[in-house]
């Protein structure tokens, strides 16, 4: 593990172990409320920020945060208001945002690498201030995350009994809105969107194959996107290959392990005859 | 006795179409009221107006002798929606989704206290389902889902129950013991408010019922004796819910062939 003596791979290692602690932290909610693609939509929307940066001589990081947190608070208006399915608003979000990127890159001096470079990111690159930076970010995520954990579960579970129990429910919606909106844009320059949007996802749905409670999934989704960032970013610097495809790969691997794990075991336990499920079958179809 | 809801002349729907055309209704403390009408009648709309989830179009509304815009005492009230929102596969136990009720009553920033895991654990135990309190509730079946949804309210600790069609598709035990739960609530002077398909095990608790037909109150007075083949004490009246079209609650309302929403 010589590698790990040079200071941009300590420094690629870091970033990446604190976007897989707390991008699940968030993703969970999302998951929870089907809106996993998120993340990958507001990604799309940020460079549309990018392209406002650069065609503006401002910094790109800063327009790409301000335009994805009104992408993300818009789309949560359009959710709230009309019953659009969340489905429907991402696709628009996704296809505006991306085409407004490319234009905008595309008037702007710089060639469409930089575009590139915002959508898939350089871990190896990250500087210890990007890694200040993320920390700051990473820790404000998981803090929000864990301290409203009753609140936001309740709002992701049954929004309609959350208003009921008079919480705040659109604050907390525009809570997480603006939380993912931050986390993908300022995490997508440095380890890339592709990474952060899937760590907000892949690591819940592997957790989720065997895990029997909210609290329970939660943990275990971020002890995955910590183990796959890290043992991405390892396997990736030995086997030469891009870290964030490196990491994703890994986090769906441990989904497959997970899934078929997780059905064995339920399998087994019924043919044991120890089945949770007693012999009522369940009459009320479950809905989002 | 204190007002506990009271709405007057109230009109409500969504998307400019009108589901509640005119109705005016009120509890009082320790009232058991039930909620009668056929399917698309509006009488799910009726509590979700009195609930603030549907917007009220003319007329008003009071919980607790305030009026609901400026209702804050969110925790005196407990909901019991038709159905557990949770379908998109994250696992959820029982006592997790149970506790979600404590939230009213402590607040979002303050974390469960004993008070809190103490009162989860009397509700699951007014509904019967204490052992299953670790359980992912994609396990349960239809009626003790219900059941978690019940003991969700009561784990608030409210002074008002609401209720809608919480014996929908329910299987016959369940329907028992949530009967001795809101037996036993409204027992401790607690006021109740229920929409109902059938009055079922339900019936003797029910002090007066209410029939809603076409957005208006048809009938207002003590609940009505079972007739026809339900009468019969071994009817099961199990319906799949919602779509179908059947005859009315019972033999003096109007028949509704359309759901409204």
């Amino acid at each position: 593990m010589e590698l790990l003596a040079i200071p941009f791979m300590q420094r690629a290692l870091v970033a990446a172990l604190i976007i897989g602690l707390a991008a699940p932290a968030l993703g969970i909610y999302l998951v929870q409320r089907r809106l996993s693609l998120i993340g990958d939509g507001i990604g799309h929307v940020a460079l549309t920020g990018v392209g406002v940066g650069l065609l503006t001589n401002t910094s790109p990081v800063l327009t790409a945060v301000l335009v994805s947190i009104v992408g993300a608070v818009g789309v949560e208006l359009i959710r709230e208001r009309g019953r659009t399915s969340g489905d429907l608003a991402l696709a628009l979000l996704f296809y505006g945002g991306i085409a407004g990127g490319v234009l905008l890159v595309g008037l702007s001096d710089d060639s469409s690498t930089s575009l590139m470079q915002y959508l898939f990111g350089s871990l190896l690159t990250t500087s210890a201030e990007d890694l200040w930076v993320i920390g700051g970010l990473g820790a404000a995520v998981v803090a929000a995350m864990l301290v409203f954990r009753p609140a936001l579960f309740a709002l992701c579970n049954d929004e309609e009994y959350a208003k009921v129990s008079g919480l705040p429910v659109r604050t907390l919606n525009i809570l997480l809105a603006v939380t993912t909106a931050l986390t993908v844009t300022i995490a997508m320059r440095t380890v890339g969107l592709l990474l952060v949007s899937a760590l907000m996802v892949v690591p819940v749905a592997a957790a989720q194959q065997v895990t029997r409670g909210f609290r329970s999934t939660m943990t275990l989704a971020m002890l995955i996107g910590v183990g796959a960032a890290g043992a991405g970013v390892l396997v990736s610097a030995e086997a030469d290959t891009a870290p964030g495809a490196t990491t994703v790969l890994l986090a769906l691997a441990i989904f497959v392990g997970t899934a078929v794990g997780g059905s064995t075991v339920r399998r087994l336990r019924r043919r044991r005859g120890d089945s949770p499920v007693t012999s009522e079958p369940p009459d009320v179809v479950l809905h989002a | 006795m204190s007002s506990v809801v009271e709405v007057q002349n109230l009109a409500a729907g969504y998307d400019g179409r009108e589901i509640l055309r005119d109705v005016s209704l009120k509890v009082t403390a320790g009232d058991v009221v039930a909620v009668l009408g056929a399917n698309g009648s509006g009488k799910s709309t009726l509590i979700r107006t009195i609930l603030g989830l549907v917007p009220t179009l003319r007329g008003g509304i009071e919980l607790f002798g305030t009026p609901q815009r400026r209702f804050r005492q969110w925790e005196r009230i407990g909901y019991v929606p038709q159905r557990l929102g949770a379908g998109s596969g994250v696992p959820a136990t029982v006592g997790e989704v149970v506790a979600s009720g404590r939230l009213a009553r402590r607040g979002v920033f303050r974390f469960p206290a004993k008070a809190d895991k103490a009162a989860v654990r009397e509700a699951l135990t007014a509904v019967g389902l204490l052992d299953r309190i670790d359980d992912p509730v994609a396990t349960l079946s239809g009626g003790q889902q219900q059941r978690t949804l019940i003991a969700r309210a009561l784990a608030g600790k409210p002074d008002l129950l609401v209720l809608d069609e919480p014996n929908a598709g329910v299987d016959a035990a369940s329907q028992e013991a949530f009967a001795g739960a809101l037996t036993r609530f409204a027992g401790d002077g607690g006021t109740i408010l229920l929409v109902l398909h059938e009055l079922g095990p339900l019936r003797p608790l029910i002090g007066r019922a209410v029939v809603v037909h076409d957005g208006r109150i048809a009938h207002e007075g003590t609940p009505p004796e079972p007739a026809g083949h339900h009468a019969e004490p071994d009817h099961e009246h199990l319906h799949p819910h919602a779509e179908e079209i059947k005859p009315a609650i019972c033999e003096w309302a109007p028949t509704e062939q359309t759901k409204a929403y």
